[in-house]
């Protein structure tokens, strides 16, 4: 991404159509970059859980116990703490699959050479709250039957006059706010800061390389700011993995609650 | 000066989900101060908050970038 836009004359801004980068082709049948680091994520993850559960040992080794220190977490914490300990267990693979794609990709944002996060793409974090999406209605459907679910929707013991607005208004909660944050927080967050990297390393290269001699010193302050902006980025790419989840977890439980 | 009034407005927009954040991390720093045992619940209970406010904020910078030009 930095090696693609240095050397104009002029500086121009980094925005959105930076992070759509072809490598093979052009338009709707491209082969991309988020491709790519996508399918390198689903390789990695599945050699290390293939290779770690084979040889499980009593006395874990470094792998295993990073590996079921993850599991432990998701299981844990997102899954029995939220979910509650009678319906939790159908829904860990999701989970822990989810969580550890998610961190996966977000990494390979702040990896040397990689650093594309896959999730800035709109579509790769859609398709994965598509998955939650429609888990969470049909297990709300096959629990309280069609009207239940629709019942559901409504705090019981409200008055008559507010129940069709509340109605409504849960409705599109429901349907339609639910899984568009969900996918929008994850792209947004990946977008604005890997944007917010490219505009300190591209700003500073232009000030550095491009500009007056008075402008060299905010050039290197910039290039400090990557660096400071890149742990901040890991910090966010942890938090943004376990809100994901967390959120999935939350949908899924109050499709499994029997009281509202 | 020229510019994009979109960004402004996304300004404009972050203000709400910047005060709605601190409030919550705000009454979670002092719920796990004044019982330290609760904050595996309360860190839950916290960043579902979080995420609801931030969704906000969020949608902000989507129709900043959408309605740009």
């Amino acid at each position: 991404m930095i090696l693609i836009a240095a050397g104009s004359e002029s500086f121009e801004a980094p925005g959105i159509a930076d992070f759509w980068q072809p490598l093979v082709g052009d338009g709707a049948f491209a082969l991309t970059r988020s491709m790519i680091v996508f399918g390198v994520t689903a390789l990695v993850l599945s050699l290390v859980l293939i290779r770690v559960s084979g040889r499980l040992r009593v006395v874990p080794g470094k792998t295993q116990f990073a590996v079921e220190g993850v599991y432990s977490f998701v299981r844990n914490s997102l899954g029995r703490d939220i979910i509650g300990t009678k319906d939790f267990k159908p829904f860990l693979p999701l989970l822990f699959s989810l969580f550890i794609v998610i961190l996966v990709n977000n990494l390979f944002g702040v990896v040397p050479f990689i650093q594309f996060p896959t999730f800035s793409r709109l579509g790769y974090a859609a398709a994965l709250t598509a998955v939650v999406y429609v888990t969470y209605h049909t297990v709300g459907i096959r629990r309280k039957g069609f009207v239940g679910w629709l019942k559901s929707f409504v705090p019981s013991g409200l008055p008559a006059g507010i129940v069709p607005v509340m109605f409504i208004l849960e409705f599109l909660t429901f349907v339609v706010i639910r899984p568009a944050t969900l996918a929008l927080r994850l792209m947004g967050n990946m977008l604005a800061g890997h944007l917010l990297l490219l505009v300190f390393t591209l700003g500073g290269e232009f000030l550095l390389l491009h500009s007056t001699a008075i402008n060299k010193a905010p050039g290197v302050l910039s290039f400090g700011m990557t660096l400071v902006m890149s742990a901040f980025e890991i910090l966010v790419e942890f938090l943004q993995a376990y809100i994901f989840v967390l959120l999935t977890a939350v949908y899924i439980a109050g499709a499994v609650a029997d009281e509202h | 000066m020229t510019g994009n009034i979109a960004i402004l407005a996304y300004g404009l927009a972050a203000i709400g989900p910047g005060i709605g954040i601190g409030l919550i991390f705000a009454a979670y720093i002092n719920g796990v101060a004044r019982q330290p045992e609760a904050r595996g619940v309360l860190q839950t209970i916290a960043f579902t908050g979080f995420a609801l406010v931030e969704a906000l904020a969020l949608l902000g910078l989507v129709f900043a970038f959408l309605f740009k030009s």
